[in-house]
């Protein structure tokens, strides 16, 4: 250890509110990445001390216990002992524990002194203990546990001063290291049980307030209701306030191609920086302020404590199934995007939940496929009305969505037939104590959401759509060609090459085509169709060109394959990314092509044979 | 009795955690919990479908449960006093 930087571990239970601690320590200045070879993620943050001194806070995973059993808290156990490849040992631990819930917490606590290094106690969430009466005798609790322990409250601005201080000055004695067995663990709740007793009072175990929001929030029949009311309005929210910022973006990169083709001379370039740059980067920021504001009300119910509810009314349900109450979250982030619900599997503890709610996600109905059912059920669908109320569009519409939620619940449940692990895996999930959400936490974790999101899809999708913008422009029509330039390029040739596996589907090639860069984000399907039609837009005039150049079956059987198809690039990257795996990306790959193919070829024949 | 079996806002001790199998890793995680000997819970809520998972008030804190985990832990109901 150098004089002058520290190197500091935050460890702590799950909800002990120790990522609020971090970044009250740490503000804005975190380095969010992952621990070498694995998806959990490591924090890292860094402040300068009164003292002039560099301290290094890491965020380690929550652990309730030191006998792993999800990847996290195998990190936190081996990078407290020293043992993590590539990460030095701390010089301090700070132990984090939620002063209304010791019982749990100083189990961890006394868990973590047995590995015989200097720690420091925060008592956090005092000012919530104090309200429901809790009494901590704090010097009798230090001496007891051998440690110094400091008041914190996360939330409040200058809760953390008496930490910083004490973290600054000298680094503890550390108690000896002891042996870690079943016996000995045992013994750790005796322990508990003793230092209550001599240093704690409290009232009643739990928040009144708390037992009232559960009394109706896990209410068999209001609880649900709740479920489903708190569901419309996120979702009306991700519409109506995501949308015309989603507009606004679109209108800007509209804007800025413009002024490109203005300003440059026309030719390939001025067609790759227009077509390519712009019309790709616009379309990916584009998602941008949707998948935001749905993570805002994402990160709100989950600093609140509402998550964990949502996923105890629907474990039952999502079981059957083969997956566990927390896919929930994960599967409604994909109706937005499946990129950031892939992305919020991470809160999925157990590894084969976690795999099998990835690879199922990409079937929810996300935003991109709009457009591309948009335009087709404009174009093949009648607005007559069915049995008097309901819009024949809005039925088919609502058909793809239902087809994506009952494809996603037989694969799982497939999946969960298929494998040959049959062990039983828990749900053993806390249910934290109600929290009104700081601006704060919220914020930092919008920030970083959205970081991720740009960093990681930017550069690929940038690549890729200048592979397909280079794919459709050459090589260029010869002098005197009358149809559509695509039509001579590489991948009108590819689309003419793939309409022999796609025929049976009832996909002429130009339908073929459009597959290729909607391979690449599925909305552009709508673009290509209508480059490949040479008609301008996406108004009136495509919607007539389809319905002049293909039957109803082929729409629909499209409309199917957009359903089920694998799509997008992007969400098998972040697939590849997430578990590490190609093999993954394989799977999903090669199941959702058999799925498509299977659905869409039904669709195509037996439509066929009605009309 | 389990506490699976346990009637919905009762109240009761916690006996023991049985191994489901040789070294069962639910049973042990439920042991580092705090389901140990002598610890008082309460049934708090049931899910909505198939009354699964259940909700166990153990301490402060609130843990669900489902159905088959819950069963590993053995509790004895006390004469209320």
């Amino acid at each position: 250890m150098s004089a002058d930087s520290l190197r500091i571990a935050l460890v702590g239970n799950p909800n002990c509110g120790k990522t609020a601690l971090f970044n009250q320590l740490t503000g804005g200045r975190q380095k969010v990445a992952n621990y070498a070879g694995v998806t959990v993620e490591r924090k890292e943050g860094r402040f300068t001390a009164p003292s002039g001194r560099v301290l290094q806070i890491l965020d380690l995973p929550g652990t309730y216990s030191f006998d792993a059993t999800s990847p996290d808290e195998q990190i936190t156990r081996d990078v407290l002992e020293g043992n993590y490849p590539g990460e030095t040992a701390p010089d301090l631990i700070v132990c984090v524990a939620d002063a209304t819930n010791l019982r749990l917490h100083l189990r961890f606590v006394l868990e973590v002194k047995r590995l015989g290094r200097p720690i420091v106690l925060a008592l956090n969430m005092m000012d919530a203990a104090r309200r429901r009466g809790v009494v901590i005798d704090v010097p009798e609790l230090s001496r007891r546990l051998g440690m110094p322990v400091v008041e914190t409250v996360a939330v409040k601005r200058d809760g953390v001063k008496a930490l910083i201080a004490r973290v600054d000055g000298e680094i503890p004695d550390a108690a000896p290291a002891q042996p870690d067995d079943a016996a000995s663990r045992a013994d750790l709740h005796a322990q508990v049980r003793e230092l209550l007793a001599a240093t704690v009072t409290m009232p009643r175990a739990t928040a009144e307030l708390d037992d009232a929001l559960d009394h109706w929030a896990l209410h068999p029949v209001f609880g649900l209701a709740i479920l489903s009311v708190v569901m419309f309005l996120v979702f009306q929210a991700v519409y109506a306030a995501g949308k015309p910022m989603t507009d606004l973006i679109g209108d800007g990169f509209g804007w800025l191609g413009e002024h490109a083709t203005a300003w440059m001379p026309a030719g390939p370039l001025q067609s790759l920086i227009v077509d390519g740059v712009f019309g790709g980067l616009g379309t990916v920021i584009g998602f941008l302020p949707e998948i935001l504001v749905l993570f805002f009300f994402i990160l709100v119910l989950e600093e609140s404590g509402y998550l964990p509810r949502a996923a105890f009314l629907l474990d039952r349900m999502m079981v059957s199934v083969g997956l566990t109450g927390r896919s929930f979250i994960p599967l409604l982030s994909s109706f937005a995007c499946a990129i950031p619900g892939i992305m919020g599997t991470r809160s999925i503890t157990d590894p084969r939940d976690r795999l099998a709610t990835i690879l199922v996600a990409p079937l929810m109905t996300c935003s991109a496929r709009l457009p591309v059912y948009a335009l087709l059920i404009g174009a093949f669908i009648p607005t007559r009305k069915v049995l008097g109320i309901f819009n024949m569009q809005g039925l088919v519409l609502f058909a793809l969505y239902a087809a994506g939620i009952v494809g996603a619940m037989v694969v799982a449940w497939v999946m969960k037939k298929l494998r040959r692990d049959r062990s039983e895996h828990a749900l053993l999930m806390e249910l934290p104590s109600y929290r009104l959400p700081k601006l704060r936490d919220v914020a930092i974790g919008l920030w970083e959401r959205g970081m991720i999101f740009l960093k990681r899809l930017t550069g690929i999708i940038l690549g890729l759509t200048i592979l397909m913008w280079f794919l459709s422009s050459f090589p260029a029509p010869p002098a005197g060609a009358t149809g559509p330039a695509i039509d001579y390029s590489a991948a009108g040739y590819i689309g003419r090459g793939l309409q022999v596996i796609f025929a049976p589907l009832g996909f002429n090639w130009q339908i073929s085509v459009s597959l290729i860069p909607a391979f690449a984000a599925r909305e552009t399907a709508v673009a290509a169709l209508a480059t490949v039609y040479a008609v301008g837009g996406e108004g009136a005039g495509l919607q007539q060109a389809l319905a002049a150049n293909f039957s109803l079956a082929s729409a629909l059987s499209l409309l199917v394959w957009f359903a089920f198809a694998p799509q997008c690039m992007s969400t098998l990257a972040v697939i590849r990314r997430e578990t590490n795996s190609w093999r993954n990306v394989g799977i999903s790959f090669g199941y959702m092509f058999v799925v498509a193919y299977v659905a869409s070829f039904l669709t195509y024949q037996i439509t066929s044979l009605l009309t | 009795m389990r506490l699976s079996d346990l009637p919905k806002g009762a109240t009761a001790v916690v006996d023991r955690v049985d191994d489901a199998h040789a070294s069962d890793p639910i049973a042990q995680r439920l042991r580092d919990l705090g389901f140990v000997a002598g610890e008082p819970v309460r049934l708090v809520a049931v899910g909505p479908m198939g009354a699964d998972p259940l909700l166990i008030q153990i301490g402060s804190t609130r843990f669900a449960l489902r159905r088959n985990e819950a069963a590993r832990v053995m509790v004895r109901v006390e004469a209320t006093a």
